[in-house]
């Protein structure tokens, strides 16, 4: 496991989530430590979503999520989040430098760009090789290009707690491969923690510290080799699963890094 | 007439700023269902004995702003479908109210609206409304633009959701009821539209799509109410005439441009 500077982590304790008569997260328990890549995966409807909108604070909850920065208890962490999706009109004529701009700026974008905004727009986009897609619109992006450009805005400023909502969905392998090797450079380069919630196993296996197997609550819990070799896995999963057979065989080669499915 | 013109350079640049959010985040059945909400707003202020039902359309018109983001939130139904269901039930309700023994046709001036019937109070109630949109804008311009991307990546950039998305419908429906006497009840929602919608034809990024938006509704906004004076027509519908038909060209402009 990553060696962590365990002054900043996150911690949550006893976490229920219920809609209404629906349980979506029974009593999970789950420590982050910064620098550290913590990956949840579950079957659609585990409540792996659900736990990363709870702690970001959208959701209602029992329990306890306690975030502390540099050794103090934080009540209002800086969080990062890349989202799953964007949830508008992909024709909307919404360049990337408006995107960002509008995260990381007071400036309106609407009143155009001011003169220094471009280069700190191009700053921050450059760490992630996004720079190029600055006058892009953000409907036209590609699945990866987009999760570079939203990795940009969560990491601008840096946070404490970096939250990845299945990144691996609509990317290619190629891009996805170098998605993950961003992510991995960040938390070394940043100590920062991160949640990783993904389908895709075999090929964020090579890059966290822990693997989480979440089904309303957490089943199983520890070294990814561990834990995608436990038959719980294989249950909670189904047979629906194409890469679980090939799990093994991924996982002991370098290629494995890339599966994406 | 100089009235009229006054009114429409405040309304038009207003209605082409409302439009450019009103399209992005897909409001526009929501707006025709405010629009038509004045019809009952209307009918509760004559009930409840008003000379101006200004006032009654208002607090309609909020309510209903308010209730259906609160409804938004809590719902699994879609959206459209629960505004579908609520505009049938409020137009019904305003029209069999304000039918009764045979009164309708008096009313039928905030159907279509008459723009040269401006008077100068309302003239300094849309100065004032131009104002605070303005600065609303300036302020929450980027909320608002990451809340309609995402929401949750809004929160997670410390906007509070709930207060820009009630804030802007908020405001939404106070420009469209004080503008349906000039504007009309049918039309109200193409103003807001088409400007919007003509600009997207055009635009690639955030300012351009604004600034092309603003242009089109004060161009077709003046051409169509000079226009309208010498046909003698409904200035209103004549304006948003003009407006569909840049949207049209805008349209052929962008096409050709791919």
């Amino acid at each position: 496991m990553q060696k962590t500077c365990e002054h900043c982590c996150t911690k949550i304790d006893s976490l229920t989530v219920r809609f209404g008569d629906n349980t979506i997260l029974d009593n999970v328990n789950l420590h982050v430590n910064c620098g550290e890549i913590i990956g949840v995966v579950g079957p659609n409807g585990a409540g792996k979503t659900t736990l990363l909108r709870t702690i970001l604070g959208e959701i209602p909850y029992q329990g306890k999520i306690i975030f502390r920065i540099s050794g103090h208890e934080s009540k209002k962490p800086k969080i990062g989040y890349v989202p799953q999706k964007l949830q508008f009109d992909l024709s909307s004529p919404i360049s990337v430098t408006d995107l960002v701009a509008s995260a990381i700026s007071q400036h309106p974008v609407w009143m155009g760009i001011n003169k220094e905004l471009p280069e700190k727009v191009k700053s921050v986009l450059s760490l992630f090789s996004a720079e190029h897609l600055l006058e892009r619109r953000v409907g036209e992006l590609s699945g990866g290009e987009l999760q570079r450009v939203l990795l940009a805005i969560a990491m601008t400023p840096e946070p404490g707690l970096l939250l990845l909502d299945e990144p691996a969905s609509g990317i290619d392998v190629r891009g996805l491969s170098l998605f993950y090797q961003i992510v991995d450079d960040l938390r070394k380069k940043h100590d920062i923690a991160v949640i990783l919630v993904t389908h895709d196993l075999a090929g964020v296996s090579s890059y966290v510290d822990r693997l989480i197997l979440l089904n309303r609550s957490v089943i199983a819990e520890g070294d990814p080799k561990e834990v995608l070799s436990n038959e719980k896995l294989v249950k909670t999963f189904g047979s629906s699963l194409w890469n679980i057979s090939c799990l093994p065989n991924l996982m002991s080669s370098e290629s494995g890094k890339n599966g994406d499915h | 007439m100089k009235n009229a013109l006054l009114a429409t350079l405040l309304v038009t640049p207003l209605f082409a700023l409302l439009g450019t959010m009103v399209v992005n985040n897909r409001m526009v059945f929501f707006t025709d269902v405010l629009g038509h909400s004045a019809l009952t707003g209307i009918a509760i202020g004559v009930l409840l004995g008003f000379r101006d039902p200004t006032l009654s359309m208002i607090v309609l018109a909020v309510a209903l702003a308010v209730g259906v983001n609160i409804l938004k939130n809590i719902t699994k139904t879609p959206i459209d479908t629960v505004l579908g269901v609520f505009m049938a039930f409020i137009v019904a309700l305003g029209i069999v109210i304000l039918s009764r023994q045979g009164g309708f046709v008096k009313y039928t001036s905030y159907l279509i609206g008459d723009i040269l019937a401006v008077t100068p109070q309302q003239i300094a109630w849309f100065f004032v409304l131009a104002a605070v949109v303005l600065m609303y804008w300036y302020a929450a311009g980027n909320a608002m633009l990451l809340t309609s991307v995402n929401p949750s990546l809004a929160r997670s950039r410390m906007v509070n959701t709930f207060l820009i998305e009630t804030s802007f419908t908020v405001l939404l429906a106070l420009v469209v009821i004080v503008s349906i006497r000039l504007v009309g009840i049918l039309i109200i929602n193409s103003l807001l539209v088409l400007p919007a919608a003509a600009s997207r034809n055009l635009a690639r990024n955030m300012h351009a799509y604004t600034a092309w938006a603003v242009v089109i509704s004060i161009l077709s906004g003046v051409t169509g109410l000079v226009v309208s004076y010498y046909w003698g027509t409904a200035s209103g519908a004549t304006i948003v005439l003009f407006a569909a038909g840049c949207y049209c060209v805008t349209a052929l402009l962008g096409r050709w441009r791919k």
